[in-house]
Formats: structure tokens, sequence, C-alpha cells
């Protein structure tokens, strides 16, 4: 027997949960179908050595004080129907960009930032508030604009070159899928939710917030089916049908909603009838190295949440080519927030990295490389949090391959796809991306693309047509 | 059904959408949309909640009608059996 489904997700990570709500909440019968035994997708978690490790989120963007109206998280939580209060959200101490004779470190509030560029960049001061008043009013959403460049865009505001490098290296840091530039919209959206609206953690990390996706979605009837792999995507005459697990089940819908990326779903479909040009699959990876401590680095004396690092004055955001790139990195310190619950200390680094590379070791050399990213990543700690060292207790690393190998994305590729597509639509009728190559990102842009998708294309068919 | 049910049929819903604002301090003659976070997404849901809960359909043309408190009582009240 074959099943059938109003709409079938793939991939329970948040876009993919959030879009399975929406639709299960207004009477959808929807299958949400996991490769893994856990949700998350590049959001996760695991255990080692009864330590909890999350996967992905670093800090959750786009903080909102409680009863603050009309900013993208209180959005999100109405529209998933979860409380404020069930997110229990701690804000940063502070975080900082970090360039080779300047930092300046941003909070939770604006003046802050506009304080550190008056004090540095005296002569800058008008034309950042101005910067400010474009970005808080440029339509970012729109769903058909095409790549802009930043770049283009930056000097008519910022005539200084390095505060033009330091105002966008968090930005492409947290999510450009372009090297060395982002498409305006989006660091419209980055700019609001790392400076406008700030960073904060949800006191039982990644695990809590996918804890209460999960709950919503059972809650509202909605079929999570772990460890089903999807093999292929079955259409006919360039209408989606179907989808093949694995395991040789069939389940039908006309309503597929992807968010395992747009080359990577374009690459399930059935290979004689898929279209012949594949979108292009991101440059470049990542590394992430893990430091738990037996001391928490505020009392090593870092006490930021975020740092983003540039040993240049041109922040370099590309392919490296080397096995990773030491020149940039965002380092972590996930304790360094107003509650932690956490008894260890921990920090994270991530490097950019060359997939290539990587994919050509074998299995040896590629140990020797993983413990030469952390010697590189504990080099780099300790020019920020001094005698790291005499107090690791476990350390972690993984490279583009490891995220190749746990989120099926091509290449790892943490951004994805350079080619966005806003509306969600493929060369297949029914068939819908959402997630990262959709185009929103980050844990609250993620959940946006799953919800926006859900609205936009779950609902617009067949509604009580049937009998 | 009495207005006062109509209204507490659509309070709930708004309830419900608007998770972490007080409901009961409403006013029925004013928008609700002045007094809440509500944008059009959120009353796009309300008319999505009124189809799933109560089966009433509110065509696109009527959306104006959900307004304030009074116009919506006003407006589905003939829609409730």
């Amino acid at each position: 027997m074959q099943e059938k489904y109003d709409a079938i997700v793939i991939g329970a990570g948040l876009s993919g949960l959030a879009a399975g709500i929406r639709l299960a909440m207004f009477g959808k019968k929807v299958c949400i179908l996991e490769k893994h035994s856990i949700p998350g997708g590049l959001n996760s978690f695991y255990q080692r050595k009864g330590i909890q490790f999350d996967v992905g989120l670093h800090a959750l963007t786009n903080f909102a004080r409680r009863g603050e109206k009309g900013l993208p998280l209180t959005k999100i939580l109405k529209q998933l129907r979860i409380s404020y209060d069930e997110l229990d959200l701690k804000e940063q101490f502070f975080s900082q960009v970090a360039f080779p004779d300047l930092s300046l470190s941003f909070t939770n509030d604006l003046e802050f930032l506009v304080d550190e560029i008056n004090k540095n960049f005296p002569e800058e001061t008008e034309s950042f508030l101005k910067l400010v008043e474009k970005v808080k009013t440029f339509d970012a959403f729109s769903l058909d604009q095409g790549f802009v460049s930043t770049r283009e865009i930056l000097p008519q505001y910022i005539k200084d070159p390095l505060l033009q490098e330091m105002i966008l290296a968090p930005t492409l840091a947290y999510g450009s899928a372009w090297e060395n530039d982002v498409d305006f919209s989006q660091f419209v959206i980055l700019f609001r939710s790392i400076f406008l609206e700030g960073l904060s953690k949800p006191m039982g990390g990644i695990r809590k917030v996918l804890g209460l996706l999960e709950k919503r979605f059972n809650e509202n009837g909605g079929i999570l089916k772990y460890k089903s792999s999807v093999q292929q995507i079955i259409q006919n005459k360039g209408e989606v049908e179907a989808v093949i697990l694995k395991n040789g089940n069939i389940l039908k819908s006309n309503t597929i909603i992807s968010s395992a990326g747009f080359p990577e779903t374009m690459g399930m479909v059935q290979e004689d009838k898929a279209p012949k040009a594949m979108p292009d699959i991101g440059s470049f990876s990542f590394t992430e190295s893990i430091a738990v401590l037996n001391k928490k680095p505020k009392d090593l004396g870092q006490k930021a949440a975020t740092i983003f690092y540039s040993s240049l004055p041109k922040y370099k955001y590309e392919n490296p080519k080397s096995y990773y790139g030491t020149e940039t990195a965002i380092l972590s310190f996930p304790n360094n927030f107003e509650e932690d619950p956490m008894e260890e200390g921990m920090a994270r680094v991530t490097f950019l990295a060359n997939y290539d590379l990587w994919k050509r070791l074998d299995r040896p050399s590629y140990k020797k490389k993983k413990e030469e990213v952390f010697e590189s990543s504990l080099k780099l700690f300790e020019s920020f949090c001094p005698k790291i060292k005499d107090h690791l207790i476990l350390k972690d690393v993984f490279t583009p391959t490891t995220i190749e190998k746990f989120t099926n994305h091509k290449r790892g590729t943490i951004y994805g796809s350079p080619q966005k597509q806003k509306r969600g639509t493929t060369p297949i009728k029914g068939l819908i991306l959402c997630g990262t190559d959709q185009g929103f990102l980050g844990i609250i842009g993620s959940l946006l693309s799953g919800i926006s998708m859900a609205n936009l294309h779950g609902f617009s068919t067949n509604q009580g047509a049937s009998v | 059904m009495e207005n006062t049910q109509v209204r507490e049929a659509v309070m709930n819903i708004i309830a419900d959408i608007a998770l972490d604002e007080d409901v009961t301090q409403i006013k029925d003659d004013l928008a609700l949309r002045d007094q809440l976070d509500l944008d059009s997404m959120d009353f796009l849901d309300i008319v999505m909640e009124l189809k799933k809960r109560h089966k009433i359909e509110v065509p696109q043309e009527d959306y104006p009608k959900l307004a304030t408190m009074e116009s919506c009582v006003d407006y589905l009240g003939p829609k409730f059996h």
C-alpha cells in the first residue's frame, strides 16, 4: 500500500519543521522525512563523554525583548504558536569585530555600537546612522529581487575602507553564500538581525528549540519519520508525484517541500527527466574546533559571546587555497550570555575551508590535518583567552567532509548555493524549496523560510476542492 | 449564537495567535491592529482558524470587516449557527 499525503517535507531541520507545523496546523495531512534519528539538520546536537554539544547554534540572532512589536522573532513565534517565555532567551554580554589595529564591540543596544563608531570613526557617525535608516526601511523580503552587490552599495554610505570591512565582516561570516560579498537583501537581513536586534541564546540550546518545534508538529497531527532517507523524487510531465525512500517505500504527494538544498534536491529527481542545468554549488565550506574547558572563558578574561576576527585590514571571505584559512575566523564563547546553565567552559572557532583538499585526504592524513586545525585554533584562542591550553578537557573538530556526511549538503557548504530561489520554486511543479537555498538564513531565517514557503505554496491548491 | 459567544470565539482565536498578549484588554471599537501586534499574516491566520474551528469562510474582499472586535461580531454573527 502506498501512503498519500497533502504534503511531504524533506528534512526535519528548522525550516522543514516550521513548514510542517504550518501545514499540519491548518488541517493538511503532512509527513516530514528525516534521514537521521534526531531532528536539526545543520542545527543539531550530539553528546560526547557526558557533555552536550550544539551543532550550528553559536548564538541566536534577531533578539527581541518581551513585548517588542513587529520583529522577525515575534512574528515567527506567533506563526508557530510558541510563546516568548518558552524560548527562555538570555542576552549576550557583547560581541566584537576584531581587526588588526582596532576592535569594535556591539551589544543588543544599537547606541553602544554608535558610540564605538563615534569614538573610532567620528567622521562616519552620521553616515553610519544613514546606513541604519536605509537598512531599517529597505524591503529585504521582496521575493522577486535578484542579486545586488553590497560592496557596491556600502561605499555610498561609509567612506572609510576599514569601517566598511568591519561592518561587512559579521554579515559575510554569518551567512553569505558568495565570496567576498553578500547580496544586499541578505546584508540588510543580517545587519538587522546582528546589529539592530542582537544576539541571545535559548537556555536549553538548540535541543530546546527543536524539542518545542517537534512537540508543536506532533500536537497538530503531523507525522515525523526518522531514519527515512529519500532515494528519489518522482515526477510526471514536470509535476511532482511521490518520493521513494531508501527502504523502497513510496510516499505520494503533489506538494513536496525540500530543505535538502537546491542542487541536492534536483539531484534526487529521476535522472532521465531532471533538467540539464544544475544549480551552482557553494564554493566553500568550514572547519570548526571545539574546546571544552574546566574553567569558564570569562574567568580567563574573555567575556565576548562572538568575535568576528580578521588578521588583515581587508576581510577575506573566500575559498582558501590551503586546507583552511586562518586570516579570518568566528570565535564563539557559548558561556558568555547573561545566564549560563553549562557546567563546563567552551570555546569554538570556525575557519573557512577548502572542500576539495579535505576530500582528497586519506584517513591518517585526515586525522593529522584535524590536529593541525585544532592547534591553529588554540593559537587563536590564546590571543583572546590566555592560558586556555591549561584548562582543556576535551576537544572536537569538524571538517567540510564531516558537514557533507551529516547534512548531505554537497561539498560541505553551510550557506548553500549562491543561486537562491526566493519564491522556493523549482523547474518541477509542486516541488518547493525551503531553508538555506530558498534564501533566508540563520536559525530565525530558516524558521521564517519554512513558514513562508508553507504559507505561499501549501494552501493555494485543492483547498476544499477534493470530494 | 449570542453576540457574547461570537465575541468569545473570536477572542479565543486571537488569544491563541497572540500568545504573549493580554487579550482581555481589547477595546471593541478600536482597530485590533492598533491594540495588538498583529500583521497581515496574523489576520490570515484568524481567517484560517475561523474555517478550521467553525467552518466559516471569509472571502478576501471581506477581510476589512475583521478590523475591530465590534465589526468582527457584526460580520461573523450571522455566519455562526
